[in-house]
């Protein structure tokens, strides 16, 4: 299983490569489109604002190869602002981004503090295997102050109220968005990336294994 | 509801642990990628990785130390100590910080902050004021260079200035109290909580879990770091989480 993190120049990705790790997969960095090519699973991480990251992952020729992924619904998993870059735009620098998910990433209203730094509760709005053996209301890490709003709330995962309550975590078929940091969130974060990577293998397997007893 | 936080100080000279009273008189307490996967299963909420002699001796944060660290810990790891330049700063977020303090280098060139968080993004940015209160007028004095060097600035008006350039968290030591057991300085937490809207971590003089109450209580503190109570076992973060429970206090319970 070969999961490919997108590396464009900012930020941390020792944690989310050690968190990978530990769940069992293979991980590449990516840095071109061949690195892409070969994965099974691609992840987005990723802090900071929208421009500079778009301009960065156009400059090494990885937007294309991203956009085809998407638009072919293989397993994504964007963090923090690899979801914020889901949406059709930012508010923070009014920067289009890949509009996959219909909405805009904008200002968290309402918020006692920004950024909003720390261990927030993650409550449900509908059962997914991305969440599996995780609790309802577990504390994962957030570090942001941006967040995306999805125009159709059926995409919607989890929200998390911080001030005002916004959408923590959203999935569009195969394409996954988390707004905090699974890799920083202790065992319920590495279960989550466990399940991203099960969700994953069992798309590429689909055509292949068949479940026992279950016939086309 | 957003939790506060606690925070295990791991201050690190020469690749070890050590503690010590106002930064002098070492004692060595372990290696710091131990210590951060020990705190990280007893419940810390993040840690805090300060290369301390770094900045004095005028050389760049020990990256290998912090990989090794942020490889064993799967909980945020913010690394102080020898940032001077954005290049600094994106080298210590390569080797597995998920943010950056800022301390002498800011004081000395405060458009680091800006450069720093344009770059990176504001949340990745603490900047780290120590504080000494001023012996015959009101209010606090930032120092330097690990307490060394006393700067004339004024430390609430600094705490302003930095967050105005892009700080996203403030990182406030006593000096005066660090090391002594004596508690936070809870006017100093309160004078800068109640005027900048980002979260501020209290550091700097903790000896219990009532410290730490009332920092978070009457210095309105969003976190509370402490070291040598958690080193030498006085106290676990699992015991002063209990106790900030029972005090009413909004805490993560480790999962």
């Amino acid at each position: 299983m070969r999961v490919a993190v997108v590396d464009y120049g900012a930020g941390n990705l020792v944690s989310i490569d050690q968190a990978l790790q530990r769940v069992g997969a293979d991980v590449v960095i990516a840095r071109d489109p061949a690195a892409i090519e070969d994965a099974d699973a691609l992840i987005v991480p990723g802090v900071g604002a929208a421009r500079p990251a778009m301009r960065r992952l156009a400059r090494s020729d990885l937007l294309d190869p991203i956009r085809t992924w998407l638009a072919d619904d293989r397993p994504y998993l964007g963090i923090c602002l690899g979801l914020q870059l889901l949406f059709d735009g930012s508010d923070e620098d009014g920067t289009d981004t890949l509009g996959v998910i219909e909405g805009r990433t904008i200002r968290l209203e309402d918020a006692p503090t920004l950024p909003h730094i720390g261990w927030n509760q993650v409550d449900r709005r509908r059962d997914h295997p991305l969440f599996d053996g995780i609790p309802d209301g577990a504390d994962l890490y957030f570090v942001h102050s941006y967040a995306g709003t999805p125009r159709d709330a059926g995409v919607a995962l989890a929200t998390t109220r911080h001030g005002r309550q916004f959408v923590s975590a959203v999935a569009r078929g195969r394409i996954l968005g988390v707004q905090f940091h699974p890799e920083r969130s202790g065992r319920d974060g590495l279960r989550l990336l466990a399940n991203f990577v099960a969700i994953a293998r069992a798309g590429s397997a689909r055509t292949a294994i068949r479940p026992f007893g279950v016939t086309a | 509801m957003l939790r506060r936080r606690v925070i295990p100080c791991l201050d690190v000279a020469d690749g070890r642990v050590v503690k010590g009273t106002r930064f002098v008189d070492l004692v060595d307490m372990g290696d710091p990628a131990d210590l951060a996967e020990r705190y990280a299963a007893d419940g810390a909420d993040e840690i805090v990785f300060l290369d301390i002699t770094a900045a004095p001796e005028r050389r760049r944060t020990l990256l290998d130390v912090v990989e090794r660290t942020a490889r064993r810990a799967f909980i945020p790891l913010t690394v102080g100590g020898g940032v001077r330049s954005v290049i600094d700063m994106r080298d210590v977020l390569r080797a597995g910080a998920d943010k950056v303090s800022l301390n002498t280098a800011a004081v000395e060139e405060p458009n680091l902050i800006a450069r720093c968080a344009d770059r990176f993004g504001r949340q990745a940015v603490v900047v780290a004021i120590d504080l000494r209160r001023r012996p015959e007028a009101d209010g606090w004095e930032v120092v330097i260079d690990g307490g060394r060097t006393a700067t004339g600035l004024d430390g609430v008006a600094w705490a302003e200035r930095a967050v105005e350039l892009g700080a996203g968290e403030l990182l406030v030591t006593s000096i005066d109290r660090d090391g002594t057991g004596g508690g936070y300085d809870v006017d100093a937490l309160w004078a800068i909580t109640s005027r900048v809207g980002v979260p501020v971590i209290a550091s700097g003089g903790a000896s219990g879990p009532d410290d730490l109450i009332r920092a978070i209580q009457d210095g309105g503190a969003d976190a509370v770091l402490a070291a040598g109570m958690f080193h030498r076992g006085t106290h676990t973060i699992g015991s002063v989480k209990a106790a900030m429970a029972a005090a009413g206090l909004d805490i993560r319970r480790a999962a």
